[in-house]
């Protein structure tokens, strides 16, 4: 199974992620990183590695295992 | 025909199989041209992306050792702190000037200009269109965000009609302000310029294609061709005052419309 790592502290929260993600497996996490926004969260699940989410992300801090 | 066909199939089954149980392999991550640091850009700013396309572009052609990138004026004019390759600053508007001393002093090196459109379509208008028409061998990556971000969101001269901003409170006025500058279709006419595309990263998608055009634009200098230029529609979430998503619509539906995505020119 596929899955992603998003550097929670260093995310801004603009979730274009989370609209990328065509199976729905990325959240906004419901605590606060040290920027005072919420991160966006890897809810796990049926990621198939295919890195929509981290091609869109605007601050590079996506990893994609497979 | 049909039993031949499964059998190779259920061996790439047990490949795959065996490759998940022993490794976890990393098939997305910062590319080795971009630096570990955060950036200082807002919340689903485009410029990040585009340079994190440039960085994986310059991995990829291996030209990491000989490239020279010129930072413009505006939000991105730190890109050299993000960027692990040589970089160096311009006035504002000015970098196609310096970009052209560099190439012509040090042809061998890969020469890129990046810039913000109130930078390249305002104060620098007069520095790209020469430096197309000399057909410089040099490539610009033109980030259009339709304001003057770094000064607080002021109208650019790419500001769409009735656009909101800090100077056009009511709206883009179109007989006070003037027509938003369409600049790739102006440069199509010169003969200098070789290769033009329009992209956007509002989807990734889009961010894919943009990739392909910034690297097509990097072989273009490689080959020889003479001047190319890739226009990047980007979101300006903090003064287009919406959400970085909304943004991405409204590229989607609106600034693409007016500035249409695809080749302008092509050798
Ligand atoms: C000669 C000069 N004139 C004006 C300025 C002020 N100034 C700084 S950035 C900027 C506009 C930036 O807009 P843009 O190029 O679109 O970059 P963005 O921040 O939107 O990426 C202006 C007018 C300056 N720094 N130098
Ligand atoms: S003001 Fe606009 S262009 Fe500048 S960093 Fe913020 S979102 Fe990006
Ligand atoms: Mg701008």
């Amino acid at each position: 199974m596929a899955k992603i790592k998003i550097d929670e502290i260093r995310c801004k929260g603009c979730y274009l992620c989370i609209t990328s993600c065509p199976q729905g497996l990325i959240k906004v996490s419901d605590r606060l990183n040290i920027k005072g926004t919420k991160p966006a969260r890897f809810k796990g699940g049926k990621c198939t590695g295919c890195s929509m989410c981290a091609i869109i992300c605007p601050d590079c801090i996506i990893q994609v295992y497979r | 025909m049909r039993k031949s066909n499964q059998k190779p199939v259920t061996r790439n089954q047990k490949k795959k199989k065996i490759n998940k149980s022993q490794v976890e392999n990393l098939i997305f991550s910062r590319p080795r041209s971009m630096r570990d640091v955060e950036m200082h850009y807002c919340a689903g700013c485009g410029h990040g992306l585009v340079h994190r396309l440039i960085c994986e572009t310059i991995d990829e052609l291996g030209i990491r050792e000989r490239t020279i990138g010129v930072a413009p004026v505006g939000c991105a004019v730190i890109a050299y702190d993000y960027w692990d390759f040589d970089v160096t600053e311009a006035a504002h508007g000015r970098t196609p000037a310096v970009a052209t001393g560099i190439k012509r002093v040090r042809p061998e090196s890969i020469v890129f200009s990046y810039q913000g459109d109130g930078d390249l379509a305002a104060i620098g208008t007069a520095e790209i269109i020469h430096t197309a028409n000399r057909g410089e061998n040099i490539t610009v990556i033109f980030v259009n965000n339709g304001v003057y971000g770094m000064t607080g969101g002021q109208m650019a001269p790419t500001t769409l009609a009735g656009q909101v901003t800090d100077t056009t409170v009511e709206g883009r006025n179109l007989k006070r302000d003037g027509y938003p500058l369409k600049i790739l279709e102006m440069m199509a006419v010169l003969p200098g310029a070789k290769y033009l595309e329009r992209t956007s990263v509002h989807s990734p998608q889009e961010v894919l294609r943009t990739k392909r055009a910034i690297k097509k634009a990097f072989q273009t200098q490689i080959d020889n061709r003479g001047f190319s230029m890739v226009e990047v529609l980007a979101m300006c979430p903090t003064y287009w005052g919406m959400s970085p998503i909304k943004s991405a619509d409204r590229i989607k539906n609106e600034v693409s419309t007016f500035y249409p995505i695809g080749v302008v020119k092509s050798y």
